[in-house]
């Protein structure tokens, strides 16, 4: 396929659920879709179309919390990604995990620095931050505060 | 039969990223493996944002000390394509030089360690020497061993002087040979047969479902490289090829990683013998409001960086995505139902943080201390000397050749 068809084929396939579609060059497109069908989108994506997933990135925009998932298209060098705005006091999104186990540990990650839960996904334990880490607090939010303030030299190591 | 688990990690001085494996095994089958990140995390994304999109280059250049020009390279290319800045060819050319300097130098770090686990010691000294002479042309080139600091957004900082291209040549020349009978001694040495071939299998559709990369995939059969797959660089300017293995086991991924080194000195000659004319920079005035990807094929595989700018002199969001975060989850699928002894290679054939082994001890579930990490690698070397004596073999290719008898 090239890449006129990809994004001809997804954009009439999905059409009630994509919201905006970006064409910014001729390598990059980024594409807005309804949370509700990240999985059927992604699943074609990854599955019948073969890209390969690079890296889902979550940020905080003060208005949403915003997810971009990022797939490459080898053949075409074609990299497309599908952004979701979830509602920032409660954001939750369906997990990918179930679809593969690339999507596993980023939604993990996501889930620890910024709060956003993913319904179905089948171990969402923290993967990089320590234990000591107090619930609730999520360091990529944009009004996140130092909670502990003693420097590190000052915290002394056991 | 009782289960053990087995602790692997998590600190170790060495690489970047500590991790923490737990092994559970029955006997000395590995029927389980359950991994702990975040010992190391020092949350560079955040940091990142407190930066200017210039101070930003230097940081992230410290997220790895082996892959150092990796993330820059990744992180300008991102910078550049929110403002579409084209940058000048001599820049491309220069980036691709040390980029591909950085990857043989990272392959020949691996190789000797996977010979120090294999029992190879002598591979191990002899591989590092040889990596002295690449550090050197590095140190020429950008004037440090590491931590070049070459890039910035728009272009590279320092320009290569064409007094020193003779001697960079030439220092890479003396790589080639030993490069090559290397690889001749592992094809036929039939000890490194024994101890990596079908051992930790990675099956290519296991590689395609973890999205694995770089020589991670490329040993599974998965022919996928940002290199050849994207415009960037100068990687398209030059005739070189992929190399791509079909079994997934340990050995392919040695195989993939010397043959690389090889292509990678093809390039490298041919950019120092192409290198056009011209500015090696353009000038970036502002960085728009925007979003912006860069990847690069990092020694480990593509390396992802998404950049956003609201207008200001510093990104509102950096993401970086090291190649090991889609590696090591591989663990799952080429670990289980391989051997204690076998499980220090396995995990170090996927090139992550390599250390970890050095600090692996085995305790029972009520914690008593079985193994430590010397012992396992005693261990990994007692199962070569055996193969050694099963397969007849006083002295393997490989010894001979490090003791000049090839």
């Amino acid at each position: 396929m090239k890449r006129k068809q990809v994004l001809q084929d997804l954009t009439t396939r999905f059409k009630q659920d994509i919201l905006e579609v970006f064409d910014k060059s001729k390598t990059r497109v980024y594409i807005e879709i309804r949370p509700e069908a990240i999985i059927p989108i992604a699943r074609y994506i990854f599955k019948d179309l073969d890209a390969r997933f690079n890296i889902a990135s979550g940020i905080d925009t003060r208005k949403f919390i915003e997810i971009l998932y990022h797939f490459t298209f080898e053949e075409l060098a074609l990299l497309i990604s599908l952004r979701v705005k979830l509602d920032r006091a409660k954001p939750a999104i369906d997990s990918l995990t179930p679809v593969s186990e690339a999507f596993n540990w980023i939604e993990r990650e996501m889930h620890e620095l910024l709060g956003i839960q993913f319904k179905g996904h089948p171990g969402l334990k923290r993967l990089l931050l320590s234990d000591k880490w107090p619930k609730g607090v999520y360091p990529l939010r944009c009004d996140y505060k130092e909670w502990d303030k003693t420097a590190i030299r000052d915290r002394g190591v056991k | 039969m009782k289960k053990t688990i087995i602790p692997i990690g998590p600190y170790h001085p060495l690489q970047e990223e500590p991790e923490f494996f737990m092994l559970t095994v029955e006997g000395e089958t590995v029927v389980d493996v359950d991994v702990q990140l975040g010992y190391n995390h020092r949350g560079i994304e955040k940091l990142s944002e407190l930066k200017t999109f210039d101070q930003a280059t230097f940081v992230i250049e410290r997220i790895c000390g082996i892959c150092s020009t990796s993330h820059p390279f990744a992180y300008t290319q991102a910078v550049e394509d929110i403002g579409g800045v084209e940058v000048p060819m001599r820049a491309k050319y220069i980036r691709t030089i040390i980029a591909e300097g950085e990857r043989i130098h990272s392959h020949m770090l691996w190789l000797g360690l996977a010979g120090h686990f294999l029992g190879y010691n002598t591979v191990y000294m002899w591989v590092w020497k040889l990596r002295e002479e690449i550090l050197d042309v590095m140190e020429i080139i950008s004037g440090n061993r590491n931590n070049y600091a070459m890039f910035k957004p728009g272009g590279v900082r320092r320009d290569i002087n064409p007094e020193d291209i003779p001697l960079v040549m030439k220092k890479i020349d003396k790589i080639v040979p030993t490069l090559k009978m290397l690889y001749k001694a592992v094809r036929d040495d039939p000890v490194i047969h024994a101890r990596t071939k079908k051992i930790g299998i990675l099956t290519k559709e296991e590689s395609i479902n973890f999205s694995a990369l770089g020589p991670t995939s490329r040993a599974s059969g998965v022919a996928r490289d940002v290199r050849k797959d994207t415009e960037y660089g100068a990687y398209l300017e030059m005739d070189w090829d992929m190399i791509v293995t079909h079994n997934g086991d340990v050995f392919d991924k040695v195989v993939v990683r010397i043959l690389e080194m090889l292509e990678s000195i093809k390039i490298i000659k041919y950019c120092l013998l192409h290198l056009p004319d011209g500015e090696i920079d353009v000038k970036i005035k502002n960085i728009p409001p925007g979003e912006g990807i860069g990847t690069h094929e990092a020694p480990r595989g593509e390396t992802f960086h998404y950049v956003r700018s609201d207008g200001s002199n510093s990104p509102v969001r950096h993401k970086v995505r090291a190649p090991t975060f889609m590696n090591l989850p591989t663990y799952k699928a080429t670990i289980k139902g391989e051997k204690i002894a076998d499980a220090s290679i396995i995990l170090a054939a996927i090139d992550p943080c390599y250390c970890c082994t050095e600090r692996m001890s085995i305790r029972n579930t009520k914690g008593e201390r079985l193994f430590d990490g010397k012992e396992l690698i005693r261990l990994s070397q007692a199962k070569t000397q055996k193969v050694k004596q099963k397969l007849g073999v006083k002295e393997s290719s490989l010894e001979k050749l490090v003791q000049g008898k090839l």
